[in-house]
């Protein structure tokens, strides 16, 4: 795929512009009980060497025996990234030394893996969508742990995490901007989160993300890349680019050249450095694994998974937007969790979609991030809130009251029906109540009368006594419309 | 194909195996021997010949999702040379 040069993403560099060139591998950990390979739990914690069997320490004669439900969550994957599913793959063994691995190679899949090629669709803050290829994912094994902290000669080794499956999505160097790259984790993060095959939780290391960085003089070839290993959150992930492209820019432009390695970023320095180490560890000499035959399906199995697929972000997305009249930005934010999606659509069902998205997204949303709460321990009720915008639609309450109403509900609960009745929140309709309050206010302020006639944004000043007057319950328009009336405004 | 001198230290090295200088030269002669007997395999024609994998047709066996193992961290521990808290100790290894 050729990706148009953007030159408001390009690079200033000290002699001219540059593009960087960003493809990502992801590894996100399968969401199942049990390992890829072994009967022993994926449960995160725990106390050393506890969620081990002989399998993950790699004891002689243990055999590796497949989790189907890894291989489904892998198929379930592929479907979401609108990707082929290969029928037949193979899994191979990648070989490398280190403590935390003790097979002393790492179960993957390297020639024919389980998912070929897909494709994400990624929306950018500024409303462009871009489409950013997807090469492959393979199924393969977590390693251990190791610490480091806890003596000065050793590290400490556990092997909980050995062996749990992992899923590893291959991007095509599609990326061009740092933004663009976090936007793309963000979006596969939500696919994930909605397919129920990773947890997407990154504090946690379910989602862990090796960053290929090149830069190169717009339509030129590809520069040299660095790969940035093992980036935990997706703010890191944007920092680690921008510090490589700057990196990369001003050794090119002093006149040297790039040497394709591999690099860690150190968020408390701000920069990336080398991984010597890494570097002669790259022949893995990959073979078929011996132990394993090769990993085969049909057809109907893949249906099968496929049918079982909940409504993915862009599906809902474009539903959002055509069955609720939602703008796209307001779509966006409801379905970037599957869990506020579902709470707009209960708010909305029956109701208005727009105001449903407003109160969601401005007051709820609003309330819950102050908070430092997310939706699913949100005070307020889909319930609850669906009877607020019933209110305000109802005409019994006004905008400016709802907000009352919500901050009562927030923090006390209760019916908001029955909550407006007991606290006599109710809407004055009556034209009667609000046409004496606005009699009553014209004949103190003759002066002011006077004024509104030359400068009609007066009215305003009239508008906010009446409400005042009536203990903000007046209905708005009414007021609005018997003010305009009385003191001769258009 | 063969092998040289550095191909043997290195691949010695790759597998964590220890080999002395005096070693590599009767080490290469072994490896260059086995890489020429299995070398007679290229002369037959393999060509749209599927790679077997199996002797026997047979379709990989799964498990189920279910937790069966796990519980004896003293029994995974148990061989190693160094432990503390059921952790393994190695040398330490740090970026």
């Amino acid at each position: 795929m050729t990706v148009a040069v953007n030159p408001k993403k390009l690079i200033k560099g000290g002699l001219h512009d540059w593009e960087v060139v960003i493809g990502m591998e992801i590894h996100a950990q399968v969401t199942s009980r049990s390992k890829l390979f072994s009967g022993a739990s994926t449960e995160f914690g725990g106390e050393p060497n506890d969620h081990v069997s002989l399998v993950d320490a790699a004891m002689p004669g243990m055999l590796p025996v497949i989790n189907e439900e890894c291989v489904a969550q892998a198929v379930r994957t592929g479907l979401g990234l609108k990707a082929r599913i290969n029928h037949r793959s193979v899994f191979d063994r990648k070989n490398y030394f280190y403590p935390d691995l003790p097979q002393g190679y790492q179960i993957s899949q390297f020639k024919d893996p389980i998912v070929g090629e897909g494709e994400v669709l990624v929306d950018l803050p500024e409303g462009e969508t871009i489409t950013v290829g997807i090469e492959r994912l393979h199924l393969e094994q977590d390693a251990g742990k190791s610490l480091h902290d806890q003596n000065p000669t050793q590290s400490f080794v556990d092997l909980n995490r050995s062996g749990v499956a992992l899923m590893e999505i291959v991007s095509r160097p599609d990326l061009r901007s740092s933004e663009e790259a976090r936007a793309y984790v963000t979006k596969l993060r939500t696919i994930l989160r909605y397919l129920g095959t990773c947890d997407g939780d990154m504090e946690k290391g379910s989602l862990r993300a090796d960053v290929n960085v090149s830069v190169r003089k717009p339509g030129e070839p590809l520069g040299t890349r660095c790969e940035i290993k093992n980036v935990n959150s997706i703010r890191f992930i944007g920092q680690a680019i921008e510090v490589e492209a700057r990196r990369q820019i001003a050794i090119i432009e002093d006149g040297g050249t790039i040497s394709q390695e591999t690099r860690l970023f150190d968020p408390g320095k701000g920069e990336t450095r080398s991984m010597r180490s890494k570097e002669e560890a790259h022949d893995y000499r990959y073979f078929p694994d011996p132990d394993l035959l090769p990993l085969e399906f049909d057809q109907a199995y893949v249906d099968s998974l496929a049918e079982g697929l909940p409504e993915l972000p862009d599906a809902k997305k474009a539903r959002f937007i055509e069955s609720y009249g939602l703008s796209p930005y307001d779509a966006g934010v409801l379905i970037a969790e599957r869990s506020s999606a579902d709470y707009f659509e209960a708010v909305a069902k029956g109701r208005d979609g727009k105001a449903a998205a407003n109160w969601v997204i401005n007051e709820l949303f609003g309330r819950l991030n102050k908070e430092g709460k997310d939706i699913e321990t949100s005070p307020v009720s889909a319930t609850q809130l669906g009877a607020i915008v019933d209110l305000i639609g109802e005409g019994v309450i006004s905008g400016k009251i709802a907000k009352d109403l919500f901050e009562i509900v927030w923090s006390e609960g209760g019916d908001p029906r029955a909550l407006v009745e007991s606290r006599g929140m109710k809407q004055v309709t009556d034209t009667g109540a609000i046409e004496a309050a606005v009699d009553e206010i014209i004949a103190k302020n003759p002066d002011k009368v006077q004024q509104a006639k030359e400068k009609p944004t007066l009215l305003g000043w009239f508008v906010g006594q009446t409400m005042k007057a009536t203990g903000g319950k007046a209905n708005p328009a009414a007021v609005n419309a018997l003010l305009k009336a009385k003191l001769g405004i258009e | 194909m063969s092998v040289d001198a550095t191909t043997v230290r290195r691949i010695a090295h790759l597998a964590r195996i220890a080999v002395s200088d005096e070693e590599v030269a009767p080490l290469q002669g072994e490896l260059n021997a086995i890489l020429a007997f299995v070398e007679q395999l290229s002369e037959v024609d393999v060509e749209g010949v599927e790679p077997m994998t199996s002797v026997t047709p047979m379709a990989m066996k799964k498990r189920s999702d279910v937790v069966t193992d796990g519980g004896h961290a003293r029994d995974i521990v148990f061989n190693a040379p160094e432990t503390e808290d059921h952790y393994f100790l190695v040398p330490k290894v740090v970026e």
